[in-house]
């Protein structure tokens, strides 16, 4: 690990002018900390922003709103969040295992690193940890790297299950910066890696995550998340889904539908959703809008199985949120 | 009446010490002084070292010294191979040429005031090579087998009758190729040694199943007599074979504290761990089975294959369980090498056995299905007499009595023949079983006893204790011995200066330690009862030998309660009692049986017809091993094992980039191994066996066998939930997503 000096403020205001500096906020530290201790990250000042007051979970009408500092664990056990959005409950639970979640927190959750291998080795190219370099993945071992979303530059997944699940949900992000607050879907802070896969969101310099702002829908209690991996805990997703759906007599009114482990950022599935609307509630209607989800799939050499995964991950998600009662 | 420990469920003695964190390994001998070392590992595959920019980091603050091939101090690297070492080539002599052998090969080290120091430096280091492509996968066309020199120790080659020709004409046949991923051991505890010189005298505080093989390993590398060394490791943090070799970071720690002129550690990082300490190799093998319609098998052929390095040729015995497992006149079993660009590999929990039974039994459970006989009953009527290959009588097999018992405990007869017949709710269930073996072996060993004026006694050995107990099932041996309570014993291991012993794997530790041990404490007594009837003051005075007896920490003669304690006796004679013992087995009755262990593995997995996962809902295993020295700690053994065989058959992979031989997973996010969540209900049982042959004691050995076989039970509950052979372990959700 290189040297690096902490500052750590007591107000937003000072965290964000330190940042605006050219230091990174740390918080939880489960990614950062992680790489810098294999210099794949190198930031040489670090704003720790655990004093500031961004945590707390709260209602406020129909939203949910979660603290950028609340932690995973905290988050995943709340009474409002397993109340109002069990999807985001169930998808924190699913990731990473309860040491992190005690220590990793939502914003920073959002702003994970790739769990691509050749990311974290400084002597393979990666055009995310060093711009130019080559992506060694491309005709290296890929098998858990995305389908959806790639380029020839940058082929990695975004690692985040809850991500997946804010994003289904039309969860919104409020920043503060040098210039003041602004709010955005979350969807929007997600970048595809394009020719700059070294730049993953859309953040300005500086600016700091306040909260989360999960809105109510009548889809929201009817939702389950499934993450399909080859242990039980502790694992990457190969593929995972967020489905939620609003169902009135036997047919669906509404649907939200994202998946993770395929795509370059967490991925909402729009056009399944369509399919679902006016559809009954039976296997044949998940069926056919998962069939639309690997529409512009692009597998590598090692990942094809995943075509064949996605819809079906699709499907049982459907369906496991069709049984809530 | 005689205090009897020796089968008794002890919980362990140093259990306190281990969870109050007094346990001591070998990282934690931190020494006045130190410094800390950090390798620079080889990021190409296969070349030469063409520059080294040592200049910039020697001037990095903190840096002692940057050792490169360049200012290495030439070794003597002297002849020398134990039997865990293989027979064939000659080990890595790191930093001692420019040449590059495998991706991760050592190519510099890095010595600093403290560890972040050396870690910054060793990052920056830059080193550039003149790479060649190297060649690690064996299914590459120009991986080429050879036939492996065994150097006498035992043929790769074997056949009875004509086994090709037997399953050629055989009324059933099956004929069918299996693969196994490479594994790394990936124990809790990173390879660690500290290595402090003082004079030409050196201390190794170092994590090693082999202490007296470290202590002679080194001492041929550096040309220095052997008693001018000691290797001290009382505690290990699971090794599972890893640490049976000495591997070139312990040359390391010790050239750096010789050239530095201060104590030195060096641990490895997780990551290095898959590089320079061994791995269990994968393999290919063949099984070609000939039966006739009622299920007798009339050929047997099994080819393997295993990986090695260019530099030395490791073996295992990969094909040597189908030699004696089942009755058949014809059978042929044929071991073969590829060399490739990489580290060499060495013994992996069960080895060899573990991967070669995943082959045959995963092919006489295909036959089953082809022949419609339950997959026990075809076991049951290819239950052999005698070994067949070697013409002798086992000591002891209690194979039939293994399935009987696990099949009762695990509920076979619930068990549905027919493949997808079994669900729970819209989960696929599937039942797999499998035969596991192992020998039953032996090696000379040598242990001390010293009775103390206080009572209590002291028994050393040279010995390892990775995890199965060896502390407490040892103790037990000496308190059955003496006829004394355990608490009045302190057996101590993990010196080399202690008598003594054989590497701490092979599931000889017991057999072969605690035989010393016996030994030694029949020797003390044997000394006591001297000193007790040659005493014109002893109630014993001239007493036969024959006449006396031990309890209860008493020597007394036969029929009489009084006696003499050991104690009055040591205050007696005026000094504590010493008696070596050693023991080994009886060549003659070696000769004359064929000695293993035998046991039944039951798996239950649940599948997801949907996407795929594939859930281990519970494993029974029922064992024959001879005598149990401890239910408590054997059941431990086996569960431990249960879960490594899981790990085999569902997730252990280490994988490599054929460009360059890297390991991508490397870490313990990506080379997956059960966790918590994963592990069911795992039960483990022991047939009552004895067996007089195997030695005094009458144990056989555990902690290999409770891995063998359980793969294979999954693998083929696998095939019975969905229908899909998967051939190739580990099995992912990927290969029965089109079940």
């Amino acid at each position: 690990m290189l040297p690096f000096t902490m500052e750590k403020p007591e107000s937003a205001e000072a965290a964000i002018a330190a940042a605006a500096g050219g230091a990174r906020y740390i918080a939880g530290g489960t990614t950062l900390v992680d790489l810098m201790r294999e210099e794949v990250e190198r930031p040489e000042r670090l704003v720790d922003i655990n004093a500031l007051p961004l945590g707390g979970i709260r209602v406020e009408g129909d939203d949910l709103v979660i603290g950028a500092l609340a932690r995973m664990s905290e988050v995943a056990a709340d009474r409002n969040v397993q109340r109002l959005q069990p999807l985001i409950a169930e998808s924190l639970i699913e990731g990473a295992s309860p040491q992190l979640r005690n220590m990793a927190s939502m914003g920073g959750n959002m702003l994970q690193r790739v769990r691509c291998p050749y990311f974290r080795m400084l002597d393979a190219g990666c055009n995310k940890r060093t711009p130019g370099s080559g992506c060694a993945a491309i005709d290296g071992l890929n098998a858990g790297h995305a389908i959806l979303g790639t380029s020839e530059h940058c082929v990695a997944t975004h690692p985040s299950d809850v991500a997946v699940a804010l994003v289904a949900l039309d969860a919104t992000m409020r920043v503060r910066g040098p210039e003041g607050e602004r709010s955005f879907p979350i969807e929007e802070l997600f970048r595809l890696p394009g020719d700059t896969p070294h730049l993953e969101h859309t953040l300005l310099p500086g600016e700091l995550i306040v909260e989360l702002r999960v809105p109510g829908g009548p889809y929201s209690r009817r939702a389950r998340y499934l993450k399909v991996r080859d242990r039980a805990s502790y694992e990457f997703a190969l593929v995972s889904a967020a489905a939620a759906l609003s169902v009135e007599g036997g047919v669906i009114r509404e649907a939200r539908l994202a998946v993770g482990g395929v795509g370059t950022r967490p991925w909402r599935l729009r056009d399944c959703e369509a399919a679902l609307v006016g559809k009954r509630l039976e296997r044949p209607a998940f069926e056919a809008a998962a069939h639309l989800a690997t529409q512009g799939a692009r597998p590598l050499q090692h990942n094809h199985f995943k075509v064949e995964l996605l819809p079906r991950t699709i499907v049982r998600a459907l369906e496991m949120a069709g049984e809530v009662a | 009446m005689t205090v009897s420990t020796i089968g008794n469920p002890m919980t362990r003695v140093d259990g306190r010490a281990k969870v109050t964190g007094r346990a001591r390994y070998a990282a934690d001998f931190n020494q006045p002084g130190q410094l800390y070392a950090v390798i620079v590992s080889a990021t190409v595959g296969l070349g030469r070292i063409t520059g080294i920019q040592a200049a910039e980091v020697e001037r990095m603050p903190g840096v002692v010294a940057l050792i490169t091939h360049r200012n290495a101090e030439k070794l003597a690297y002297l002849p020398h191979k134990a039997g865990i070492d293989p027979a064939t080539g000659e080990r890595l002599h790191v930093l001692q040429d420019d040449t590059v052998r495998f991706y991760g090969q050592p190519v510099a080290l890095v010595v600093a005031d403290t560890l972040d120091h050396a870690e910054r430096a060793a990052t920056a280091l830059r080193v550039t090579y003149e790479a060649r492509p190297p060649l690690v996968d064996p299914m590459d066309p120009k991986a080429e087998s050879i036939v492996p020199d065994t150097r006498g120790r035992v043929s790769p080659d074997r056949a009875r009758g004509d086994a090709d020709k037997a399953v050629a004409g055989a009324p059933v046949t099956l004929d069918a190729t299996y693969e196994m991923a490479r594994e790394n051991h990936n124990p809790m505890e990173p390879h660690a040694t500290i290595a402090a010189w003082s004079g030409d005298r050196l201390t190794l505080w170092s994590k090693s199943q082999y202490l007296v093989n470290e202590q002679a390993e080194i001492a041929a590398v550096f040309g220095m007599p052997v008693e001018n060394i000691e290797v001290i490791c009382p505690f290990i943090g699971g090794a599972f074979g890893t640490s049976l070799r000495t591997w070139p970071h312990v040359t390391l720690a010790a050239l750096a504290a010789r050239q530095v002129g201060k104590p030195v550690k060096l641990v490895l990082t997780r990551k290095q761990m898959f590089f320079t300490t061994g791995h269990r190799p994968r393999t290919l093998q063949r099984v070609a089975l000939g039966a006739t319609n009622d299920g007798k098998l009339t050929g047997v052929v099994h080819e393997g294959t295993g990986e090695t390095s260019r530099y030395e040729q490791f073996m295992e015995a990969l094909t040597a369980v189908t030699d004696y497992l089942y009755s058949c006149p014809n059978v042929r079993t044929q071991y073969r090498l590829t060399e490739l660009d990489t580290g060499t590999p060495n013994h992996m929990r069960g080895p060899g056995e573990a991967s070669g039974i995943f082959a045959l039994e995963s092919a006489m459970d295909e036959l089953s299905y082809k022949l419609g006989i339950d997959p026990i009953e075809l076991r049951r009527r290819n239950e052999p007499e005698k070994d067949e290959a070697e013409n002798k009588p086992f000591s002891s097999r209690s194979l039939m009595q293994c399935y009987a018992l696990g099949a009762e405990r695990f509920g076979w007869a619930r068990r549905t023949p027919e493949p997808r017949s079994m669900r729970d709710g819209r989960l696929l269930i599937g039942m797999g079983a499998a035969t596991a073996t192992y020998p039953a072996f032996h090696a000379p060993a040598n242990a001390r006893v010293r009775l103390l004026a206080d009572g209590t006694v002291e028994v050393e050995a040279a010995a390892s204790d990775m995890g199965p107990g060896t502390y407490t099932s040892m103790t037990q041996v000496a308190a059955e011995t003496l006829g004394l309570p355990p608490e009045r014993i302190r057996f101590r291991l993990g010196r080399s200066s202690y008598p003594q012993t054989p590497s701490h794997g092979g599931s000889w530790t017991m057999a072969s330690v605690g035989s010393a041990i016996q030994a030694a404490c029949i020797e003390a007594q044997a000394q006591v009862s001297r000193l007790a009837t040659a005493d014109s003051a002893s109630p014993l005075y001239n007493v036969a030998a024959g006449e006396l007896e031990w309890s209860d920490g008493r020597l007394r003669r036969r029929g009489e309660t009084t006696g003499i304690s050991y104690r009055e006796i040591v205050a007696k004679a005026g000094a504590p009692i010493e008696a070596d013992g050693s023991a080994q087995r009886d060549p003659e009755v070696a000769e004359r049986y064929s000695m293993h262990s035998f046991g039944a593995v039951f798996a239950e997995v649940a599948v997801d017809p949907d996407v795929g996962t594939i859930r281990v809902r519970r494993i029974v295993g029922a064992y024959g091993i001879g005598r149990v020295v401890n239910p408590l700690l054997a059941r431990s053994q086996c569960t431990g094992g249960m879960i490594g065989g899981m790990g085999m058959a569902l997730m252990e992979r280490t994988v490599l980039d054929s460009r360059d031989g890297r390991p991508v997973n490397a870490h313990m996010a990506d080379y997956l191994m059960p966790v918590n969540l994963d592990i069911p209900e795992l039960d483990a049982h022991f047939v009552d066996e004895v067996d007089p042959h195997v030695n005094a004691l009458g144990v056989k050995g555990l902690g290999e066998i409770a891995l063998v076989g359980t793969a294979p039970a999954i693998a083929n509950a696998v095939f019975h939930a969905t229908g899909t052979r998967v051939r190739s372990l580990p099995i992912h959700i990927e290969d029965v997503l089109t079940a």
